[in-house]
């Protein structure tokens, strides 16, 4: 029972990540991709290591596993963050459709916004 | 002094997870190493260590920890259906919204659960100000966007650690 709810884990995480990385491809500029990015990948992976855990049990492999996504859930944020911050401020443009843009405006400089094509 | 007393005994918890064994070596390297890691790195240590031993806070996070599992849960389920729905149904942008919170650590928890919540993502922090990259926004008020984007974590958060 244990182990067949570990495989369902598993391979509902492998979906997440590929739908991550789907979502790599398609979304139009590098901030909505980081989006994609960081909140699938963090489910996916998440759920991959609670998938371990439910079929390994108090090992340690499992017990490995569960720190992991403590460090996942901390980590991903902060390199997400870090990434669309260092872009926006060197200056990578957003998508055009893009709707506002405070901190260009706060920074008083042009929104970072795409010209129509 | 306490910080240093507080990094030695959660490093030691994270060692005795990670090896998983009470082996007395095992448990002596482990000892002295975080003793030599919170010599050195125990004063950037970012809470006040007497919190930690207030019972409230760990009751807060205990109730912190279903919340923030199921946001990200529905998260997630968010961004994949954006992926999967034909055609982009984005609408993106980055507003800006104030926080409540004082402490650097509140703070900085509350920009990582932003994060992985629906939608939204941290891009700057500067002092109680937090720039929102927000895939879809729905409002131009600050506040009403304040709202829906800080959800249920700001109160929790300045339970736990405010």
């Amino acid at each position: 029972m244990i182990d067949s709810l570990g495989w369902v884990f598993i391979i509902g995480g492998v979906v997440f990540n590929m739908l991550g990385c789907l979502g790599l491809v398609r979304f139009p500029d590098l901030y909505n991709r980081m989006q994609a990015a960081t909140k699938s990948v963090t489910l996916g992976t998440c759920g991959i290591l609670f998938g371990i855990f439910l079929l390994s049990g108090f090992s340690a492999l499992g017990i490995k596993a569960l720190v992991c996504i403590l460090f996942v859930l901390i980590n991903l944020p902060v390199a997400s963050h870090a990434l669309s911050r260092g872009s926006l401020i060197f200056g990578i443009k957003m998508w055009h459709k893009t709707v506002k843009d405070d901190f260009s405006k706060d920074r008083g400089e042009k929104p970072a916004i795409e010209e129509d094509e | 002094m306490a910080r240093k007393l507080a990094y030695w005994i959660a490093g030691m918890a994270i060692w005795l997870l990670m090896t998983w064994t009470v082996e007395y070596q095992s448990v002596i390297a482990g000892a002295v190493l975080s003793f030599i890691a919170a010599l050195i790195f125990g004063k950037y240590l970012p809470l006040d260590p007497g919190k930690l031993l207030n019972p409230r806070r760990w009751f807060w996070l205990l109730i912190f920890m279903p919340v923030f599992a199921y946001q990200c849960f529905k998260a997630n389920l968010d961004v994949a259906l954006r992926v999967l729905a034909p055609g982009l149904r984005l609408n993106p942008g980055i507003v800006r919204i104030k926080t409540s919170l004082k402490s650097e650590i509140a703070r900085t928890f509350l920009a990582n659960s932003i994060t992985l919540t629906p939608g939204t993502m941290t891009v700057e922090i500067k002092d109680d100000v937090l720039y929102i990259h927000w895939i879809d926004v729905k409002t131009d008020d600050s506040e009403l966007a304040a709202k829906i984007i800080k959800g249920p974590f700001e109160k929790l958060l300045a339970r736990i650690f405010d």
